[in-house]
């Protein structure tokens, strides 16, 4: 069965090294040489493959849950888009756990939507209540201005999804007047840098802003050769192209997990006009994040 | 879909569209960075799409600390008027099945925008030549009808090599031959939907291997540059001479942009040695 089962591989290009053998590298160009003759055997698939293909498709759909106001539009008709004036998403484990630790609280804060996706990496949790280590993506609402939007998410979303989940997330949401922050953890062995990442003082934040975004940052600005992918990339990309003012933060760090010393490198935010009045109090802040501590050893402990 | 920078989008009509096929050795991407910060063109707009997997970052062309705090994404169209000149960068490979598409928005786009002609900077494997392509030059040209009529006899003025098709099927049936170029991305697809298109279409390739393939993208950008005359070239301007023989100096015309440093990694740690 060809199409939609091919594996995705890199291009092959074989090489000789010096001791004679042949040895398979992939090709930076990312070029599926497979993808070459499915193109022209598209045309050719059989009705299986192309069923094969569209349960796949349908399997890795990303899906956009909004909690509708009370009395507003009836089932089956297209919920009004959102006002919003100031969006911040948090991408990944340690983003999502800043926003949980100094701005999220259950009393100021609703939950107004869910997305429910699945991919190789990672299935998105049901619930709403969810852990730090949990894989999920939930959109909330500040209850005394309901045009400030927060989205936490920490589930990995796939490239084939992401534009998925760009369209149905701003689609769902006004344009005008807005405003939007992206916070992004990767890591520091990434950073592009003359001297060696190992003497570079991480973790540290590095910001990259749209045309229309005229206000100050927190940091400095990402230099060039530095690039930044996945939903973080993908949302910056279309504010860029759309020209909404926006602002990414990306912190390089040299833990991949959950982690305090990472979290708390985002700070300087919390003195942004975006973040500043949102900020939750700073003995109910050191609570959340003592909280956080607990539950990922609970989870990385195997030894008593 | 094309979005301009601002207002309702500039008039390509006429215009020449330079872009680059992703594929082996990224050398069709780095010679088009070259044209782009050689000729310092101007960005006129994106092309968005759901094609490509998303990138950004700061303005790879930055010349001073005023220029580079511009974002950059994964695909970009910028233009030359005094050249009639549109090119559009491509940043980051393919998403899966989405080769097809592309090239349906990317064609459309041409047509729609009334472009004259479009040149596709490509390469292909060079493992994969026959024996008679290890011999001569490594550059390669390819026209649709369209074009040929048009151009095919100063290509033939330039002694370009055109290039080769090889066997359907190799040791049954040597007569039926078809177009293969290993390596080179959605390359194939993108010239035969324009042959069927009858839009006016040049494949300009070279063969490669991964690798630092700074040299390979001067010696495409080269190649373009005998036909099209983008940059004085200091080297004779003679057909008799191949490019491998052209004189080295014409490298230094193009200008590097500064997004190629730290191509092969970052610095050492001190505590290695």
């Amino acid at each position: 069965m060809r199409g939609a089962l091919r594996g995705r591989g890199r291009g092959r290009a074989a090489m000789a090294t010096f001791f004679g053998e042949v040895v398979a590298a992939p090709s930076r160009a990312g070029v599926d040489d497979d993808e070459e003759e499915a193109a022209g055997e598209a045309l050719e698939e059989t009705p299986e493959d192309r069923e094969i293909r569209r349960r796949v498709e349908e399997k890795r759909e990303v899906a956009v849950r909004w909690a509708l106001p009370a009395g507003e539009a009836a089932p089956g008709v297209a919920p009004e888009p959102l006002p919003c004036s100031r969006f911040v998403v948090a991408v990944g484990h340690n983003a999502a756990a800043f926003l949980s630790s100094f701005i999220l609280d259950s009393t100021c804060w609703e939950v107004v939507g869910a997305v429910k996706l699945w991919n190789e990496w990672c299935r998105t949790s049901n619930t709403t209540n969810v852990l730090p280590t949990d894989s999920f993506c939930l959109f909330y609402r500040l209850i005394s201005d309901p045009t400030v939007l927060l989205c936490q998410c920490s589930c990995y979303v796939a490239e084939d999804q992401q534009f998925q989940w760009l369209e149905k997330v701003f689609g769902h949401i006004r344009k005008e007047g807005l405003q939007v922050t992206i916070l992004s953890t990767c890591p520091v062995a990434d950073y592009k840098t003359q001297e060696s990442t190992l003497t570079l003082p991480s973790p540290f934040l590095k910001a990259l802003k749209t045309k229309e975004f005229k206000e100050q940052v927190c940091c400095p600005l990402l230099e060039q050769p530095n690039i930044v992918r996945d939903l973080p990339a993908a949302v910056l990309s279309y504010c860029q192209v759309w020209q909404i003012p926006a602002v990414l933060y990306q912190c390089y760090t040299d833990v991949i997990k959950l982690d305090t010393v990472t979290i708390e490198a985002f700070k300087p935010l919390l003195s942004s006009e975006t973040l500043k009045n949102l900020v939750k109090d700073v003995s109910e802040s050191t609570k959340s994040l003592k909280k956080l501590l607990t539950t990922n050893e609970n989870h990385n402990n195997i030894y008593i | 879909m094309f979005v301009p920078c601002e207002g309702g989008g500039p008039d390509l009509q006429g215009f020449t569209l330079l872009m680059p096929a992703v594929s082996v050795g990224n050398v069709g991407q780095l010679a088009i960075d070259l044209v782009i910060s050689t000729l310092r063109m101007t960005k006129i707009g994106y092309f968005y799409t759901d094609c490509l997997v998303p990138m950004v970052g700061n303005n790879p062309y930055a010349t001073s600390n005023e220029n580079s705090v511009e974002l950059s994404i994964n695909a970009e169209v910028y233009s030359l008027p005094s050249k009639k000149l549109v090119v559009l960068q491509i940043r980051s490979p393919f998403i899966k099945n989405k080769y097809r598409p592309f090239c349906q928005a990317l064609l459309s786009w041409v047509e729609s925008s009334k472009c004259a002609r479009v040149i596709l900077l490509s390469s292909s494997h060079a493992y994969q030549r026959d024996d008679e392509q290890l011999l001569g030059t490594p550059l390669r040209y390819l026209l649709t009808p369209a074009l040929e009529k048009a151009v095919g006899g100063h290509m033939q003025e330039l002694k370009w090599k055109e290039m080769e098709k090889i066997a359907a099927y190799p040791g049954i049936n040597d007569a039926e031959k078809v177009l293969h170029i290993p390596g080179g991305g959605i390359t194939k697809l993108l010239f035969t939907e324009s042959c069927s298109k009858g839009i006016q279409m040049a494949v300009l390739l070279k063969f490669c291997s991964e690798g630092d393939n700074i040299p390979d993208a001067f010696a495409l950008v080269n190649y373009l540059n005998e036909w099209l005359q983008l940059i004085k070239s200091k080297g004779s301007h003679s057909t008799d001479i191949s490019p491998e023989q052209e004189i080295p100096d014409t490298a230094s015309q193009w200008k590097i942009p500064s997004s190629w440093r730290l191509l092969f990694g970052n610095g050492l740690p001190p505590a290695l040695f």
